[in-house]
């Protein structure tokens, strides 16, 4: 951050990185402090374990920390020894190495009580936990989510609603305590506001210039993901919404003279996030909005307060990548509208399959329907040896020249 | 041996075959996993075709898909956008892998095909609420696919279905014994021939044709063959060339858990009580598919049970690149192998063109190291 001017300069940065550790060194002395860790997938139904007191830990947003701290492809190569393939998801790959050797960047996540895997991002998920509850010999949780390709279905609906309750059940035994609905409801409660607080951090981009890009939205979103339903959270992006409205206000973007606005699929490439970020600032571009991180908060509005379990039930059936590609392509068409998009950037990840498939085909569709231009990344989210930087030059500098282009300069 | 010749023929031409289906009047509805729900497209009177995916290469998919993706979804779509499945009436897709999920967004789009089902299973099967949603997802289909036909499908229509498909997986099941106790009696690439052949016929028809084949091999027969014993363990096997280079290399396969062979036909559905909900107890209970789940140990407990079962020398595990659920299983699983002290392989392949002269080293290493 030091060699950057002034006006990439957020002040939340430090505050954020603050909660991190704090949370990380929480969760490493849970079991001093007689409390209970679970790790959860990205998507997974955290509130039930605020509810009860439990830590949650998400090995995604480590391996999202192994890459951010060029930790990774060593990870990936001891799985690899291990017997893994290198063509499976690069996250699984750095986690399960992690385990068994305590590394990274904050020497290994604290060992789980229990797991809790929800499929509503991907399968592999549940072959990754799969891995981890035969190493670590702790109970598994899945909570099954339907995908969802027209339509949810009646019967999905009372599966799910039927499976929350089950995770009830699942979370009073290994806790040894009573469920709480009503410390459900608040922490809940807490939850929708930090996604609303969140969507409005994001909006704030819709402006011009915009005040932050999307990789500091990857950046910021590591509270959303490991800390929604805590107070801690929803004061945070308070504060954090209110320095980009003060950005906006005093007409600070996060990249000089701002000319174009893209938007960015798929997760970020975690080891590359500087590197991009200047490419595209050197052609007056920023990436202003993001799928991934608004992905937290698409389903809001499906979250009732009088009904929290079905409701919750409800909405994490309902995320952004437990949909059909037509489905995505809403969201997606959304954006574009609504942040003005010149352009889409599609990081085609090898890790993950569900996210990039259908990318080919949603990317000709937002041309044929916008016009406007699309670039294709064939990359890795964590998997530094899949990626070709010159390569990657040479198309980012043809596909801002096409934007330039249609706008006639 | 002419009871062969039937499995050998539609083997080498699917679609062919498909086409003389097609003129009889009947719907085909292709299919792409072991969990596609045979019993209730046959009890509507449509033949369910499985989908291998082509041979030729990929010229139209790779408009659509990632090459990161395996040749049975990248190969199956090529097929379907060359219009060389033009003969399907609709597909079903089962819910099992994230490939395979996309795939099915992918093909509803594009494939310009009349119905299109998607069957959402759960994708744990070891809970009460996962069994119950298991029938309930099946009896949506039966009323999808009655309304998409236009035909009833009656409670006697799926019992006789059932029973004709038990009788067919019985027929299975002895051809497997059969070459378990004698492996000489009938070659690798027979075996494979006739199971894929199965999968795409009129499936009264097959159970015929394999009753016919099984009772021909049941007679005394000499025939004890000296060769290492081997057992597949993947998921879709589209090589057929790997039988005879194993046989070749001096091996012979005794058994496997494919998709394209136990998994196919393992398991009985209950004759007795409401048939949906016995269909989808057989999908909750036969050995189960990595992308879904049982329990931690469930896949390397069936494996070990085959091995043991068919007194296998050695373990290959051969699977199709790309194949995330399996790729996932195989380091707990071969750990599983080497606790027991059976030898075992890894061998991937891209598609069924792969390297032959690769593969036959490897395999020849492997089964002289037995």
């Amino acid at each position: 951050m030091t060699e950057k001017s002034d006006n990439t300069k957020i002040r939340s940065v430090k505050r954020m990185k603050e909660i991190m550790t704090a949370y990380y060194i929480d969760a490493k002395t849970a079991g001093q402090n007689g409390k209970k860790v679970a790790w959860i997938t990205s998507g997974g139904p955290v509130e039930p374990l605020i509810a009860m007191d439990v830590i949650p830990v998400y090995p995604e947003n480590h391996s999202a920390m192994i890459g951010s701290t060029k930790m990774a492809i060593d990870l990936c190569e001891k799985a690899e020894a291990m017997g893994y393939s290198r063509d499976i998801c690069s996250y699984a790959r750095a986690d399960i190495a992690c385990a068994t050797v305590n590394g990274g960047p904050i020497g290994g996540l604290p060992r789980p009580d229990f797991l809790v895997c929800c499929n509503n991002i991907c399968g592999t998920v549940m072959k990754w936990y799969e891995v981890q509850a035969r190493y670590f010999n702790v109970p598994l949780f899945i909570f099954d989510t339907p995908f969802i390709h027209t339509d949810f279905s009646q019967e999905a609906r009372t599966y799910v609603v039927k499976q929350m309750e089950e995770y009830f059940i699942f979370l009073e035994e290994q806790c040894g305590k009573k469920f709480d609905r009503d410390k459900l409801k608040d922490v809940v409660k807490k939850s929708v506001e930090a996604q609303r607080l969140w969507k409005e951090v994001l909006a704030t981009t819709k402006h011009n210039p915009a005040p932050m890009s999307a990789f500091d939205a990857f950046f910021h979103l590591g509270l959303i993901v490991t800390l929604r339903g805590t107070e801690t959270v929803n004061d945070y992006y308070t504060e954090l919404r209110d320095e980009m409205n003060e950005r906006i206000q005093n007409g600070i973007g996060i990249i000089q003279e701002q000319k174009y606005r893209l938007l960015w699929d798929n997760l970020p490439l975690w080891y590359k996030t500087k590197w991009l970020s200047d490419t595209f600032a050197s052609h007056n571009a920023c990436l202003v909005a993001d799928t991934y991180t608004s992905a937290w908060s698409f389903v809001i509005d499906m979250i009732d307060l009088d009904k929290p379990v079905e409701s919750l039930a409800m909405a994490y059936s309902n995320v952004y990548i437990n949909i059909s590609i037509d489905r995505m392509y809403e969201n997606l068409s959304t954006m574009i509208t609504e942040w003005k998009a010149d352009g889409l950037v599609l990081h085609s990840n090898r890790s993950c399959k569900p996210y990039s498939f259908g990318q080919y085909d949603t990317a000709r569709r937002v041309s044929d329907e916008f016009g406007i231009p699309t670039l294709m990344l064939e990359a890795d989210m964590l998997d530094g040896r899949l990626f070709n930087e010159s390569q990657a030059q040479t198309r980012i500098d043809a596909f801002i020249e096409l934007i330039r282009q249609r706008k006639g300069e | 041996m002419k009871e062969l010749e039937v499995f050998r023929k539609i083997a080498a031409n699917p679609f062919g075959y498909a086409g003389e289906i097609k003129k009889s009047g009947k719907k085909i509805i292709g299919t792409f996993c072991s969990y596609a729900p045979e019993e209730i497209i046959t009890a509507a009177g449509a033949v369910p075709f499985r989908i291998f995916g082509t041979n030729e290469t990929i010229t139209r998919a790779d408009a659509h898909i990632q090459a990161y993706c395996c040749s049975l979804v990248r190969g199956g779509l090529e097929d379907a956008l060359s219009g060389r499945l033009g003969f399907i009436d609709g597909t079903v897709f089962p819910h099992t892998c994230d490939s395979i999920q996309r795939l099915s967004d992918i093909w509803r789009l594009n494939g310009k095909f009349n119905f299109h089902f998607d069957v959402i299973m759960p994708v744990k099967l070891n809970t009460q609420s996962a069994r119950t949603y298991m029938c309930d997802v099946l009896e949506k289909f039966r009323r999808e696919l009655q309304e998409s036909l236009g035909v009833e499908i009656t409670e006697d229509k799926l019992k006789a279905s059932i029973s004709m498909h038990n009788r067919l997986r019985e027929n299975l099941n002895k051809l497997y014994d059969i070459r378990m106790t004698n492996p000489g009696l009938i070659s690798g690439s027979d075996i494979h021939s006739v199971i894929k052949a199965v999968m795409v016929m009129d499936r009264t028809d097959a159970a015929v044709a394999t009753g016919t084949l099984v009772a021909h091999l049941e007679n005394p027969k000499q025939g004890s063959l000296k060769a290492k014993r081997i057992f597949l363990s993947g998921g879709a096997c589209i090589h057929p060339d790997i039988y005879s280079i194993i046989e070749e290399s001096g091996g012979v396969v005794v058994g496997d858990e494919l998709c394209t062979g136990t998994r196919y036909f393992e398991g009985k559905v209950s004759e007795n009580g409401d048939p949906v909900k016995s269909i989808a107890d057989r999908f909750c209970d036969r050995l189960v598919c990595p992308a879904k789940y049982f329990s931690n140990t469930a896949r390397g407990d069936e494996l070990l049970d085959g091995v043991k079962k068919t007194g296998s020398d050695g373990v290959i595990f051969f699977y199709l690149k790309f194949c995330d659920p399996h790729s996932f299983d195989y380091p707990y699983m071969a750990e599983y192998m080497k606790k027991a002290d059976i030898p075992n392989m890894l061998l991937e392949i891209e598609d069924s063109s792969g390297s032959e002269g690769q593969l036959r080293t490897r395999i020849e290493t492997f089964i002289s190291t037995l």
